[in-house]
């Protein structure tokens, strides 16, 4: 088993205008010490599925259906006391903004021995030595003088390496990073990104990496979803997708990347927008998109904007798109013919 | 009657003024320092029984040349803090400079009054980063659009200003009738082209940039880069495009400005940089590019955080974090030298050869 399966994931938001389904169909599985990247635009629902992880939907979401199974427990549907001896010791979370994230009043010891001792019973002093420990694992300078200092005395990248402390001060087996990047410079990214990659390693702890950067989940992760709309549209082994995307939306975002075209020359744009969840369009909701709507034979594929697609199996992916559906089944018929 | 030969002896530094006549914009020593003391009476310190002046200030650019070339797509990249958005604010005149001097097509524009700057703002616009906060929420499309060309055109009528809105519209790709919409109707990609037509109502010759593609989706950055690549195309206008994403810069630039702390520290043709980057700043940003090859990223650790512009570093700003510093690095300020492929590089260790 699995140490952390989600399946049938279903989160809707409760709205004046009605509700609006963030999330659909979401299944995943991850095993301990393995790293997950989560890819998609703003809007595409990947930050809606970490945080339902620890069910932190506040309303008006709500988790509609389906399960999150940690362990063998039911977290969407486990009590909040038993839910609060999770989050933070079993399964922590980074999140996107390291000057949101820090209470700007409390010192940096201060929330990192707070964090302890609502899971141990621990003495001050213990507590302190464990934190000196993990200010030292994340290469944090004078740890001892830090432990003192408050979270505007840090830089940002500083401040980012107390938050992966705090997320590693009770060694969880899985950690959650929601764009852990993205506030930071180029250089500091990469810093922070290797540190966190190393010390997963080191500890074997699982990852669930939220970001909107292929180039990142490309060097971190070993599988990843692609979600689009509040769907996975794509999943699988990281290496895989992104060697040879088969979703339409897959490809053209890879194929969008400035790196990916010959300088000067133009790059390979996806037109239009992702759609507002509240407003999807019939069938696939890519087709408006997608370039790819017509069979081979020039006619229109009625099901891209009648039937939203199931997944199919795709070598070790798995893909929600009736182009590859049916490039696979006329390959699996002309097999069979010969 | 002179041959050639004797011409070129007459004129010393023909490169000189070979440069300047195809230099659109000619930045010379640009210094710009924000007080952070408040005003007179906030300065004054009680010290050893005596009341002193005491002034700090954020040195955010410190003595920057740049030439930008007719025609070219110059990028400026740098890290947060470095000043590359005060070069551009600066050149576009709305931060005075603390010192140097901005030449645009050969005249000085520096020292300008607002009115007097007046016909330069048409020749020259800008492009913001959040299209969220450039665009006046209480103006809809079209007033948005209008509102250059009225300025600068005070002899058009309706009917031109209305044609030229609607030429505007289609070109950058949105449909001219939604003029009668407000900005906060639009996604951000939608909001950009926006911005990027006020510029092009006017018909500029020279656009700054600064971050006008950071706050959008990857779908969306292509759409908008490529657009501004089309206008380049069409109008042959020259960029000041200012970034932190240096895959764009790969893809958009010309020629490439390296910044940090305020001062420049390599400026090379886009290909050569990527190819051959010298300036140890320069091999450390671009090993930290996330790049979507297989191997594991191998970047260069830079030890160390980008120091405080209060209290700059004396010598080469960059020795703190440099694994090639040395002694002369901490004292002496070095200054950007010619390589031979044309590179421009500010560090002792490639002028001693060294690196």
């Amino acid at each position: 088993m699995a140490l952390l399966e989600v399946t049938n994931l279903d989160v809707r938001f409760g709205l004046r205008q009605g509700e609006v389904r963030a999330l659909r169909d979401v299944n995943f599985t991850l095993e301990r010490g393995e790293r997950l990247g989560i890819v998609g635009e703003s809007g595409a629902g990947k930050s809606v599925a970490a945080f339902s992880l620890l069910n932190l939907i506040a309303r008006p979401g709500f988790i509609a259906g389906g399960s999150i199974s940690f362990e063998g427990q039911t977290l969407n549907t486990m009590s909040e006391r038993g839910l609060r001896k999770v989050r933070g010791n079993r399964i922590s979370m980074i999140f996107q903004d390291p000057m949101m994230t820090l209470n700007p009043v409390l010192s940096i010891g201060e929330q990192m021995i707070e964090c302890l001792k609502a899971h141990r019973r621990i003495s001050g002093k213990a507590a302190r030595a464990i934190c000196l420990d993990k200010l030292r694992q994340v290469q944090i300078p004078s740890p001892d003088t830090r432990l003192d200092q408050y979270p505007h005395e840090l830089s940002g990248g500083m401040r980012q390496r107390v938050i992966i402390a705090i997320a590693l001060l009770l060694d969880p087996d899985i950690i959650i990073a929601d764009e852990p990047t993205t506030a930071l410079d180029v250089t500091i990214q990469a810093e922070i990104m290797a540190l966190l990659l190393e010390l997963c390693e080191q500890h074997n702890v699982g990852l669930i990496l939220i970001t909107h950067d292929l180039g990142v989940v490309s060097q971190v992760t070993q599988r990843m979803l692609v979600m689009y709309a509040g769907r996975v549209i794509e999943q699988g082994p990281t290496r895989e997708i992104i060697n040879d995307p088969q979703h339409p939306y897959t490809q053209g975002l890879i194929n969008a990347l400035p790196q990916m075209a010959t300088p000067g020359e133009k790059l390979n744009q996806i037109r239009g927008s992702m759609p507002s969840l509240s407003n999807l369009p019939s069938g696939c909701a890519f087709h408006p998109r997608c370039d790819f709507i017509n069979r081979a034979d020039g006619q229109p594929r009625l099901a891209c904007t009648q039937q939203v697609p199931g997944f199919v199996e795709s070598g070790n992916c798995r893909v929600a798109c009736h182009m590859v559906a049916e490039m696979l089944e006329d390959r699996r018929v002309k097999e069979e013919t010969s | 009657m002179s041959s050639p030969a004797e011409a070129m002896a007459a004129n010393p530094t023909p490169t000189q003024n070979e440069k300047s006549a195809d230099s659109l914009l000619q930045i010379r020593d640009l210094k710009k320092r924000f007080s952070l003391s408040g005003d007179f009476l906030e300065q004054l310190r009680f010290k050893g029984g005596k009341l002193v002046r005491h002034q700090e200030y954020v040195h955010a650019i410190n003595g920057v040349d740049l030439d930008i070339k007719r025609g070219e797509a110059l990028c400026v990249v740098g890290e947060s803090g470095c000043g590359k958005s005060t070069v551009a604010r600066t050149v576009m005149g709305l931060i005075k400079p603390s010192e140097g001097e901005i030449r645009y097509a050969g005249e000085r524009i520096d020292n300008l009054s607002a009115r007097q700057l007046l016909p330069y703002r048409k020749r020259m616009q800008m492009i913001f980063q959040n299209p969220y906060a450039s665009l006046n929420p209480r103006m809809t499309i079209q007033q948005t659009l209008e509102e250059p060309l009225w300025l600068h055109h005070p002899d058009w009528n309706r009917q031109n200003v209305e044609a030229k809105v609607y030429d505007v519209m289609q070109s950058v790709g949105i449909d001219p009738d939604w003029g009668k919409r407000f900005g906060h109707e639009f996604s951000g990609g939608q909001r950009q082209r926006i911005a990027i037509a006020r510029a092009l109502a006017v018909d500029p010759e020279f656009i700054v940039a600064d971050e006008p593609i950071s706050a959008l989706d990857v779908s969306i950055q292509a759409q908008v880069l490529n657009l501004l690549m089309d206008a380049q195309r069409e109008r042959n206008l020259t960029y000041l495009f200012i970034t932190h994403d240096l895959a764009v810069v790969e893809h958009f630039g010309t020629r490439v400005a390296v910044m940090y702390l305020g001062t420049v520290c390599e400026i090379a043709t886009t290909a050569t940089m990527f190819a051959k980057p010298r300036h140890p700043y320069t091999q450390a940003l671009l090993s930290a590019i996330p790049r979507l090859e297989d191997d594991r990223p191998q970047h260069i650790r830079l030890s160390g955080e980008v120091p405080t512009p209060v209290n700059l570093p004396s010598g080469c700003v960059f020795h703190g974090r440099c694994p090639h510093a040395n002694a002369r690095c901490r004292e002496e300020i070095p200054h950007l030298q010619t390589q031979d492929d044309g590179t421009r590089v500010a560090c002792h260790a490639v002028e001693e050869g060294r690196l």
